[in-house]
């Protein structure tokens, strides 16, 4: 059994050694938040935090994971109605930076990342902490105004 | 502004989409696919495969059941035909086991003949008014070039794939699809099943973009092999697959010819075009790349011949503003020249042609003047007077847009609340909170005392295929209908009615696109495109802004770096992957103005509303082309457009260093962007 802590809670994980933390959250522990869009760290669909680091979950391993701090957009929100959302997650809906919505959780869990270690980021960090999440709806520019709300109130 | 109402749900990781569906024991299922582009099947043994622990069923070509596919094909055929062709498929009790076991299996298979370059030609469409020859010969000014563009492919990050599970000899599918009804309908068909006993469930998905409006085999095998099971089975394409087997937009070769006299105008259009079909014709996505041509300008002489070519990779399917996004590169690459050698501006000789009626069905559209009314929007927002290098111009028409019977809708009252209930599907363009507004409007009731129910087959109120960009103005009039009669009685229902039969709906845009080439590198930069369209009354304009934003995105994609690279003598895709197939990232994107206005169109229907999913990508790539040729005097017309190009031909006759590897005419293999 793996010792995980995920989203403030502590959680093991029984899963063999070739299973990824991305597997594990969506099989073992139905967080099925972050997405397996490549499964080859290409789109950032899964991008959860690893001890506060922005990490593809598809190129984790979860035994590497033992005794460490994973959290995933299920754990951004404190509780479950819109009053209680993260601000990111209110400025993504408030720019409609999304359409699909399936790479969402990654770009909002890789600008969380960001804003934890710069709160007030340049447009320069924000694009670059973008630039490995893919977005095939093309909502690139919703979701650099949703970044740029919550820099700027 | 409206915001959209899954907004929360999908911002917080609540949104359950297809891969996300969890059923008790649950298996996972995988697709064995050909290595081949083209060989006979001639001996499978899947008995390791099923042997190993953890495995719970197996279908392959021997063992399979006999149901018939696309161009008299079976489901598992004895021929595969490209690399990636489906050849058995298992379900084990992880994705993990699920993949050992693939590899258990033993396939031999005899190598054929193949063709993944130019391929073989099937049928052709011929669309023709006037005579081109007396066009051309009353022509002061010709434009006669070949342009070509390249394969792309949808990479919606949710890949192709369901959750099948039986219930006696009932069947529900949660798909991903753009076409809960197309699905129910095919694969009962295919299983011989009446199709109310099968279901379709699709409360979000990942996105589609036209590949996923039809059936896949994908659907039907994860239905056997939950039968077989017994258990319910998850098969999602990985990415991979999701490359190889689940659709493309087709290369094209369009050779164009255009004559006009002095004061341009059009004499004769004249287009021979040869587009990529791949292995199979799989139904639903007929490229039409004749229908601009015909009418986007006022022209007594054109003609327009378009083949198929048969090849052996996947088969190509719409994506969208399918043909028109191809054509329109062309045409309006074309135009740009004719421009150049009238020496007049772009933008007045495209006011002088533009059409005010349908010439192929010789009647007046519903909103003649919208496309003179977006070429002057969005000249003026561009400031396209204002002298600089490197601006470039592009107009675009689409045959759809207007939406069209049979649907359904029913809106129910109840304690204050409205029940909307409707047989589409959310594929990301926000029809959920579209028609709420409606509904809202109608009942005068806020927004938040709407409840849209949408994407299930089961109460059986029929809805459209989200495609053609036709959802909104389908389902909106409808609905407001619905909604008038609840109001008076609690429970309305409605049809939606025919469109008007002497006028043709339409929608149509222009795009000025701004950019820089890095004359050392040959680096594209896309600084500002500005895009105006027709779309009717907008109901949303936050909706309808992304729309317009995500269509010009993927088409700077589609312009500059998008291109399935094939490799000729091995016969298959070389950048099957979101590595090397370079979809735009947030570093390729900078400005894009939306300058879209509402213009209700009260002639296609009583709300004035149009669809504008497809519109946006369709004049993206022409507009950029037609800026690097301003900004540099080099004209590509071979998408995407990339470094490789750009350089030889900005050092023509001199040795750069992609001489050496092969040239990427059309066919040929080159790492896109490399």
């Amino acid at each position: 059994m793996i010792p995980i802590r995920i989203n403030g809670s502590e959680q093991s994980v029984d899963a063999e050694p070739r299973r990824t933390l991305l597997d594990a959250l969506r099989h073992d522990l139905g967080l099925t938040g972050a997405k397996k869009a490549c499964d080859m760290g290409n789109c950032g669909a899964c991008t959860v935090h690893l001890d506060g680091r922005a990490v593809y979950s598809c190129l984790v391993l979860a035994v590497d994971c033992a005794g460490r701090e994973v959290t995933t957009i299920e754990g951004l929100a404190a509780g479950s109605n819109e009053g209680s959302l993260h601000p990111l997650q209110r400025a993504f809906i408030e720019a409609d930076a999304f359409q699909c919505g399936y790479c969402t959780p990654g770009q909002i869990m890789s600008l969380k990342a960001l804003f934890d270690r710069t709160p007030r980021p340049s447009d320069e960090d924000i694009e670059r902490a973008l630039s490995g999440n893919l977005c095939r709806c093309g909502a690139y520019q919703h979701i650099l105004k949703a970044a740029r709300l919550v820099r700027d109130q | 502004m409206t915001t959209r109402l899954e907004g929360p749900d999908k911002v917080t990781g609540k949104a359950v989409y297809s891969s996300d569906v969890r059923l008790p024991g649950q298996l996972y299922a995988k697709i064995l696919r050909s290595p081949h582009p083209h060989a006979k099947v001639l001996r499978i043994d899947t008995s390791r495969a099923e042997a190993l622990a953890g495995v719970r069923a197996v279908v392959s070509a021997m063992n399979g059941p006999d149901i018939s596919w696309h161009d008299d094909t079976r489901l598992l055929d004895s021929t595969v035909r490209y690399v990636g062709d489906e050849v058995a498929a298992l379900a084990a009790d992880s994705e993990e086991i699920a993949q050992d076991a693939l590899r258990l299996i033993e396939v031999e298979y005899l190598p054929l003949a193949f063709d993944v370059a130019r391929g073989k030609a099937g049928d052709s469409k011929v669309q023709e008014r006037g005579n081109v020859l007396t066009g051309l010969r009353e022509a002061d000014v010709t434009v006669e070039e070949t342009y070509t563009t390249g394969t792309a492919l949808h990479n919606a990050l949710e890949s192709h794939g369901c959750t099948a599970v039986w219930d006696g000899g009932e069947l529900t599918l949660y798909e991903s699809t753009q076409g809960i009804f197309a699905v129910r309908d095919e694969v009962a068909e295919k299983l011989g099943l009446p199709k109310d006993q099968v279901r379709v469930i699709t409360p979000h998905m990942g996105g589609g973009f036209g590949a996923k409006q039809i059936a896949w085999k994908h659907s039907v095998i994860a239905a056997l092999l939950a039968k077989r099971a017994g258990r319910p089975v998850q098969l999602m394409l990985d990415r991979t697959e999701e490359n190889l087997a689940s659709g493309s937009r087709n290369a094209t070769r369009q050779h164009v010819r255009i004559g006009a006299k002095r004061d341009g105008t059009l004499t004769a259009i004249d287009a021979r075009i040869e587009f990529q079909s791949g292995a199979y014709k799989v139904g639903g996505e007929d490229s039409d790349l004749t229908g601009t041509y015909m009418t986007l300008y006022r022209c007594e002489n054109v003609r327009a011949e378009q083949t198929s070519m048969k090849t052996n990779a996947g088969a190509s399917v719409a994506f969208r503003g399918p043909g028109y996004v191809e054509a329109n590169f062309a045409l309006e690459s074309a135009m740009d020249e004719l421009a150049r050698k009238l020496g007049m501006d772009p933008i007045d000789l495209r006011l002088r042609n533009y059409a005010v009626r349908d010439q192929s069905e010789d009647k007046p559209y519903t909103s003649p003047q919208s496309l003179r009314r977006c070429i002057e929007r969005v000249a003026e927002v561009f400031d396209w007077k204002r002298k600089r290098k490197g601006i470039g111009f592009a107009a675009h028409d689409w045959l759809a847009g207007g939406g069209w019977p049979p649907a359904t809708v029913e809106v129910t009252l109840r304690a204050g609340r409205a029940e909307v209930l409707v047989g589409v599907q959310d594929i990301g363009t926000g029809p959920r909170t579209a028609l709420a507004q409606i509904a809202a409007a109608e009942l005068g009731i806020p927004l938040d005392a709407v409840d849209v129910r949408l994407g299930d087959t089961k109460p059986g109120l029929y809805g459209p295929t989200s495609s053609g960009s036709t959802t909104l103005a389908t389902i909106g009039p409808a609905l407001a209908e619905a909604a008038r009669k609840a109001k008076k009685t609690g429970h309305g229902r409605a049809e939606r009615g025919e469109n008007p039969k002497d006028k043709t709906i339409r929608t149509c845009g222009a795009q000025c696109a701004e950019v820089e080439v890095d004359l050392e590198t040959g680096e594209v930069t896309v600084l500002r495109v500005v895009a105006a369209h027709d779309c009717g009354r907008i109901i949303n304009p936050l909706l309808v802004a992304s729309q317009v934003i995500g269509g010009v995105t993927q088409g700077i994609g589609f312009a500059l770096c998008e291109e399935r690279v094939m490799d000729e003598r091995l016969g298959e895709s070389l950048n099957a992957n979101l590595e090397e197939y370079k979809v735009a990232t947030v570093r390729d994107i900078r400005e894009i103005v939306n300058a879209t206005e509402s213009m209700p169109d009260l002639e296609a229907n009583a709300l004035g509303t149009k669809g504008i999913g497809e519109p946006p990508i369709i004049p993206t790539a022409a507009a950029i082309a037609n800026a690097i040729f301003d900004a540099t005097g080099v004209r590509i017309r071979d998408l995407p457009i990339t470094r490789d190009k750009l350089l030889n031909e900005l050092n023509q006759g001199q040795t750069t260093f992609s001489d050496n590897g092969a040239r990427n005419k059309r066919g040929l293999s080159l790492i896109p962007g490399s």
